[in-house]
């Protein structure tokens, strides 16, 4: 907390006066309160628990503190300002997408600690804390044993969680700037974490630290560009500046421009994105999945806000090369994915495409667009969450089986899952029935309205180019022969299984009644103070 | 007139009483179908009596409903029967009701009547048919939709019971699955009536353009207030679609072919009473063709007809087929019927009664048929038969009556339609009185010789088949058939020969709410010098047949050395050639083209596309190195240009 404390005392434009600081109101901001709080207590678990005792203990504590979090966030929501209220000093805004992000959040983090918690799947978790020792030797083995598995990844986990919520809610760069880095850290070190796959883990953890320390780099100059622009990193103050002055646009647009970058290079929006393949196919499988759906959600959240609040007024000048932005995006994650053999990778790049698609939401910028993008993000999460569970169960003797050859007449084996596996693929697809459908068709809706439509035409080619390695795996896993020596299919325990009919349930049911989700994504706009 | 009709389209009653349960006519028989498609093998033995007791008790119903109209007042007689409401679309409600009129009521008694008699026939002529269950089930399939057809209160109710009778035309034709022949018919009959069901559609699409509905009451109300161009269009659609299901020309050409179907298919479905699906049609719509702006639709009509008629005489002269020369003849009789219609308020009712009496002369026909062919080993070539009189008695006595009816032999049922249509014709007065009445005479003259002409190759003269095997191999042993069979035949024709002398008393005041007063004209000549003249014409065909054909003996091969007419006739007059020649064959080259164009062109640009996304997709992936260095510097070159551009557009 000392952090968050130095961060506001930097946030006021003017030097605080220690006498005047009353307690903040803190009635909106329990989620966050309680995922930091229990992420702490999470380290002190792992620092003084026995061993044996770890797993339940952080499992146990992890899945109340999204239960807690869940609840104060719904009892605050039943009586929550329509208008949205700022809390913590104005460094936060609490206003209705705030609410749904941190919703989205927290159900999809639900899903992911289900993942990451599984031990049936890999004995001992996806998990290891000592990278030298070779996996499946008798030290590997010993280790298990000793540790039933490695239990890290849960406080991490939480920090991260705290981040992302942090993140969305941010109303100023800078607590934006810290909630990033409070996301990002954590999941570089998750990423580097796998069993299996070591090298691949670690490179996948380097290459994207490094990668995020640059884009951080970007963010930080773009926040000091600003500031020196607007004289407050308010995105509030910037908003009212550029609205009214004769200050230098120079500074308003590099500084922007600089900022955007950062924000996209989270949302691995095309052509920052180049991390994103490596890091999906190398990192473990639940973190994989956590950092696909959960990062997506909290870098939208606050490029929406980002665009919505600080930039609305000079739309006309930048929303041209977002436009740009987005079609790169589209295009490289389509014709990308087509040629990809190994399935996490094609899911990371069929993750840019959905990037683009989100940005042409995000650069609607009217409230259609804002509940379309929100909506999205929440379908998206919920398909890409399910599908990346649904990965970690194709395996053979030396792990995960990711090769698509390897994928080959699955049908035959494992009818079920290949089912499942298809309806999630259609639902990326986007195909009637399925919540990715319906994810869409409020996106291209709210930009037609918004005069987009040339980026609407754009965004269905890339669909239908997209739609063509999804089904490749569908014909795959049907209509191929299987190999020999093919992998099996584990049979999940009860929080795998748990998580995947989660992401599957929520994949069909907003696909087939979405109104209830689209009446809330559309029940409030930013608030701003 | 024109007040006449509206009146009582405005007079519309609600049904009540007796006439509140008429949904059974349409219940009955396909409750029986339903029961005897999907109760399969289970209702074998049983199920050719359930599908003749469901048409029986509609044909007992309706008996009741008939009286108790009768009983009514003229005005009172029209009524409908609301149902339910089907389609209900913004401003398209179609309503699913019955209307019950004079009109409708008589087509109930002929299909029930006549289908009951040629259910009961089928149990003797399909006894030796694994899967005679199943005909059972489209027979009564087909007279739930064709009395859907002819009961429905709007034209989309009317298209539904159209198109179900299409289907079960459809499927009783290619009855003999095994058959190539009969497989193709199935597919000709099926496209052909497609062709007219265009034009029925078309038509119902501009009513309800123009006039907001499809309802007959409607559509009737208003049709006199449309432009002439609207009535004369829907007028030649509406004959489109009876040309296709009627056999009238240009459509003729599945009639014929049809005959591939059993014989109890072609007597009740493509003599009887599908085929008259048509006139029903067009008298329905008198309304429309009675008003003076649809003279023109009225002309067309004649004039389809008189081709149509005199086509299918010339052809019927040819043809060695037993059912296929019966099949031309119901081509022409229809003609006459169309003609008769195309009349306006002077024909409607005499299409009517000849459409009646045809009903029970031609069906009766088709049964004798279809006797002498089950005790000849299905052998329907009459060159190979003869002097069968001897050996089927009562078969040769019915049909006898049947083709005296058909020729007009003084007062039985044919001369009273027949005689009425020409002299109908003949008082249309001026030229065009002329030449249909003298058309019409002329048909009268060759429909007696070539009926005379079947009569003695089948019947009379040497027994031609004696030295002869069947196709199979089995000798013949002709011999009457059982009494489901010539029950029937008997009680046909019975109506043969009185149903024309009693109906033509009655029916034209009887279907007087339903399509208006018979107008009686009087042309240049008397009733009585028509009547000598129709059967002294017709005599004089009878003779030359006689002549020719009644005399030594007749070779059982076809004569192959034969004049041009006769050759001509044999190749039904070209009407396929020309089918071939104008649509089949240019069809035939459009999808080719079509073919190559989706080859060449709309898959090389597929292929074309996805093979252009595969290779960028490949040369792209190298972009993606692996290495953080190269990472960085896309994404430093993706800031760079970002900003460039927003500066760019900021400052340009």
């Amino acid at each position: 907390m000392s952090v968050m404390t130095s961060v506001l005392v930097l946030a006021q434009a003017q030097p605080a006066q220690p006498a005047k600081i009353e307690a903040p109101p803190i009635g909106a901001i329990w989620p966050i309160l309680i995922v930091l709080g229990a992420a702490c207590l999470s380290v002190l678990f792992e620092a003084l628990l026995p061993r044996h005792l770890r797993w339940p203990a952080q499992v146990a504590l992890a899945l109340l503190t999204l239960a807690a979090a869940a609840v104060k966030l719904v009892t605050y929501v039943s009586d929550a300002p329509a208008a949205g209220e700022t809390a913590m000093f104005g460094t936060l805004a609490v206003d209705r997408p705030t609410l749904f992000l941190w919703g989205t959040l927290l159900a999809l983090t639900l899903g992911a600690v289900l993942l990451i918690a599984d031990r049936s799947v890999e004995p001992g978790g996806a998990f290891v804390a000592s990278a030298a020792i070779r996996p499946g030797t008798v030290q590997d083995r010993a280790q298990v044993a000793s540790t039933g598995m490695q239990t890290e990844v849960f406080p991490l986990t939480l920090f991260a969680l705290g981040g992302m919520m942090t993140f969305c809610a941010a109303n100023d760069l800078l607590t934006m700037f810290v909630a990033l880095e409070v996301l990002s850290l954590p999941l570089y070190l998750m990423c580097g974490l796998a069993r299996r796959r070591r090298l691949l883990s670690q490179e996948s953890a380097v290459k994207y630290f490094l990668l995020g320390a640059f884009a951080s780099a970007f963010f930080l100059y773009g926040v000091a560009l600003l500031y020196g622009y607007a004289g407050s990193v308010r995105l509030s103050d910037i908003a009212a500046s550029a609205a009214g002055s004769d200050r230098s646009d120079t500074l308003l647009f590099a500084g922007m421009g600089l900022l955007v970058v950062g924000l996209l290079f989270k949302a691995s929006v095309g052509p920052f994105h180049t991390w994103t393949p490596d890091v999906y196919q190398g990192a473990p499988t639940p973190v994989t999945a956590f950092m696909a759906a959960c990062t997506k959600v909290a870098a939208f959240g606050g490029i929406l806000r980002v665009l919505q609040v600080a930039f609305g007024s000079t739309q006309w000048e930048w929303r041209g090369v977002l436009w740009g932005v987005a079609i790169v995006s589209m295009l490289i994650g389509a014709v990308l994915g087509l040629t990809q053999t190994d399935v996490k990778r094609m899911i990371a790049y069929s993750s840019v495409a959905h990037a683009g698609f989100l940005l042409i939401g995000a650069i609607a910028l009217t409230d259609k667009g804002l509940s379309g993008t929100l909506f999205y993000l929440l379908t998206y999460g919920f398909t890409t969450l399910a599908a990346f569970g649904v990965i970690s169960l194709v395996r053979d003797s030396s792990g995960e089986a990711t090769h698509l050859s390897q994928w080959a007449g699955l049908a035959k084996r494992s009818p079920l899952v290949a089912g499942v596996f298809t309806f999630l693929l259609l639902a990326l697809a986007g195909i009637p029935l399925t919540s990715g459908f319906v994810g869409k068709f409020v996106v291209f809706q709210a930009a037609v309205a918004s005069g987009m439509a040339p980026l609407v035409v754009i965004a269905l080619i890339a669909s239908a180019v997209a739609a063509f390695f999804y089904l490749r795996v569908i014909v795959l896993m049907y209509f191929s022969e299987p190999a020999a020596d093919g992998p099996s299919v584990t049979v999940p325990g009860a929080f795998t299984t748990a998580a995947i009919t989660l992401g599957v349930i929520v994949t069909l049911l907003l696909g087939v009644a979405p109104a209830f989700a689209l009446d809330w994504a559309g029940s409030g706009v930013f608030a701003i103070h | 007139m024109t007040g006449t009709i509206n009146l009582a389209a405005a007079e519309v009653q609600q049904a009540s009483g007796v006439a509140n349960a008429a949904w059974l006519l349409l219940v009955l028989p396909a409750f029986g179908a339903v029961v005897l498609l999907l109760g399969g093998r289970r209702t074998d033995k049983w199920g050719h009596l359930l599908g003749i007791a469901t048409v029986v008790a509609a044909f007992v119903y309706g008996l009741i409903l008939f009286f108790s109209t009768t009983s009514l007042d003229a005005a009172a007689r029209t009524r409908d029967l609301h149902l339910f409401d089907w389609i209900p679309v913004n401003s398209l409600n179609v309503e699913f009701g019955l209307r019950l009129d004079p009109l409708s009521l008589t087509f109930v008694l002929l299909i029930t009547g006549v289908g009951s008699l040629i259910h009961i026939y089928s149990v003797g002529y399909m006894s030796d048919d694994r899967d005679r269950r199943r005909f059972f089930a489209y027979l009564n399939l087909f007279v739930a939709a064709m009395l859907l057809l002819v009961l429905g209160n709007g034209f989309v109710t009317l298209y539904f019971g159209w198109e179900g009778v299409g289907l079960a035309s459809y499927l009783l034709i290619g009855w003999y699955q095994g058959k190539d022949f009969a497989a193709t018919a199935a597919k000709k009959a099926f496209l052909m009536n497609r062709v007219g069901d265009v034009g029925l559609a078309l038509a119902i699409f501009l009513m309800f353009k123009n006039m907001g509905s499809t309802q007959y009451d409607v559509v009737f109300a208003q049709i006199g207030h449309q432009s002439t161009g609207v009535i004369v269009s829907i007028g030649i659609l509406l004959l489109l679609g009876a040309c296709g299901k009627s056999g009238q020309f240009p459509l003729q050409a599945w009639l014929p072919d049809a005959m591939a179907g059993p014989t109890p298919v072609s007597a009740l479905i493509h003599a009887a009473t599908m085929v008259t699906a048509g006139v029903y049609l067009i008298a329905r719509s008198s309304p429309l063709y009675s008003l003076a702006q649809a003279a023109d639709a009225r002309l067309v009509v004649m004039i389809i007809g008189a081709i149509t008629l005199v086509l299918g005489c010339v052809i019927g002269c040819a043809y060695d087929d037993f059912k296929k020369v019966l099949a031309y003849s119901t081509v022409s009789q229809i003609g006459y019927m169309i003609v008769a219609v195309g009349l306006g308020p002077a024909g409607y009712a005499l299409g009517i009664l000849h459409l009646l009496t045809h009903g029970f002369f031609k069906a009766g026909l088709f049964l004798g048929a279809g006797s002498v062919m089950h005790g000849m080993n299905d052998e329907g070539d009459i060159r190979r038969l003869g002097g069968l009189a001897k050996k089927m008695p009562i078969t040769f006595v019915t049909w006898t009556l049947g083709y005296l009816a058909l020729i007009g032999f003084p007062f039985l049922s044919g001369y009273f339609s027949k005689d009425a249509i020409i002299e109908a014709a003949l008082a249309e007065g001026g030229t065009r009185g002329w030449v249909f009445g003298g058309i019409a005479l002329l048909g009268a003259g060759l429909t007696a010789f070539y009926m005379t002409r079947l009569l003695i190759l089948v019947f009379l003269g040497k027994p031609r088949w004696e030295n002869l095997k069947s196709a199979d191999g089995r000798a013949y042993h002709p011999h009457e058939s059982g009494p489901t069979m010539t029950v029937p035949m008997i009680i046909l024709a019975i109506g043969s020969v009185a149903a024309g002398g009693i109906l033509s008393g009655m029916l034209p005041e009887w279907l007087e709410p339903a399509v208006g007063k018979l107008q009686e004209e009087h042309g240049p000549l008397s009733a009585t010098v028509v009547s000598i003249l129709t059967v002294v014409i017709s005599a004089i065909g009878a003779g030359i047949a006689f002549a020719l054909f009644g005399r030594g003996e007749q070779p059982v091969a076809r004569p192959e050395r034969v004049s041009f007419p006769v050759r001509a006739a044999r190749a039904d007059l070209y009407g396929n050639h020309l089918n071939e020649a104008l649509f089949a064959r240019p069809g035939v080259w459009l999808t080719r083209f079509l073919v190559f164009v989706d080859n060449r062109g709309v898959d090389g640009l597929v292929n074309g596309i996805a093979a252009g996304l595969g290779g960028s997709s490949g040369r792209l992936r190298r972009l993606q190195t692996g290495f953080v260095r190269s990472y960085a510097l896309s994404m430093l070159g993706g800031s760079i240009l970002v900003i460039a551009a927003l500066l760019m557009v900021r400052f340009a």
